[in-house]
């Protein structure tokens, strides 16, 4: 094996092993939720908020935290069918359906971790902005040790 | 000689005319064909910059010209710019434009924008170069 291979193989590797270092690999989202989310905000984690409140969500598109994100109803179960098989009924609701308001996030968000004043800056705007300071994720990395809060 | 001469300028006018022909938007035909009126860009204009109940316009998050790319005005998501002159994707799904008129004129306006609004909206787009 030359050495220009040897170093190919071993970055194919490396990048492999990347998508394990945060605890098991990352569930793809199913490439539908990903688009029609991705159109205003990164398509959120399906782990994010328990089963119930997705359906929630799914079902009150049209009154989306303040905006209409309505879908053609075959996009819209196709949707709610993959959350269904994927999230979990685990811990309590959020209120208001709002993973910005689960226990875990602002336990993790808490004036402890990050200055009120952070959350002001343009550049971060809305707790909702995720690849604001966790970079990566948009690909479902949010490994603590990938994060780079914005000036 | 003389003959050849028309002939070629004639095929020069269809090439001059062609784009012409061919730019028009299949999906503002179809809401011409609907409201049998016609479009203006003056009022499509007005209605991009028209300030809904919710403090938000179509250009809070399109910027003052469709030309240019924008940015969520919540969630600071960056959006490519709406003028098919600077983005030739954009009006060519009529599925997605519905979809997309259906959310951001209840969002900017509080209410549906009807096919004349749609119309003239699109024509206004369409125009920026």
């Amino acid at each position: 094996m030359s050495l220009k291979n040897a170093v190919v193989a071993s970055l194919i590797v490396l990048s492999c092993v990347s998508v394990w270092a945060d605890g098991g690999p990352v569930t793809p989202l199913l490439p539908k939720m990903e688009q029609e989310c991705a159109n205003c905000h990164i398509a959120y984690r399906p782990n994010f908020l328990p089963k119930s409140s997705w359906q929630q969500v799914m079902r009150s598109l049209d009154k989306h935290y303040g905006a209409d994100a309505s879908l053609s109803e075959a996009d819209t179960r196709e949707i709610t069918d993959w959350l269904n098989t994927v999230a979990q009924e685990l811990g309590e609701a959020p209120p208001n359906n709002r993973i910005t308001e689960a226990f875990w996030f602002t336990r993790k968000h808490g004036t402890k971790h990050i200055r009120p004043e952070v959350w002001r800056r343009a550049s971060v705007k809305s707790p909702s902005n995720c690849q604001a300071c966790h970079v990566d994720a948009a690909k479902g990395d949010f490994n603590e040790h990938n994060i780079r809060i914005p000036r | 000689m003389k003959f050849t001469f028309h002939t070629s300028a004639l095929l020069a006018c269809a090439a001059l005319a062609l784009p012409l022909v061919v730019s028009a938007n299949p999906i503002l035909d179809g809401y011409k064909a609907e409201t049998k009126g016609t479009f203006s860009a003056a009022a499509g204009e007005k209605l991009y910059k028209t300030v809904g109940p919710n403090q938000l316009s179509c250009a809070s998050c399109h910027t003052d010209s469709p030309k240019n790319a924008g940015k969520h005005a919540k969630t600071n998501k960056a959006i490519d710019p709406l003028a098919p002159s600077a983005n030739a994707q954009r009006f060519t799904d009529a599925a997605k434009v519905e979809k997309w008129f259906k959310r951001n004129c209840n969002d900017a306006l509080g209410r549906a924008c009807t096919t004349q609004e749609k119309g003239d909206f699109m024509t206004y787009v369409l125009s920026v170069k």
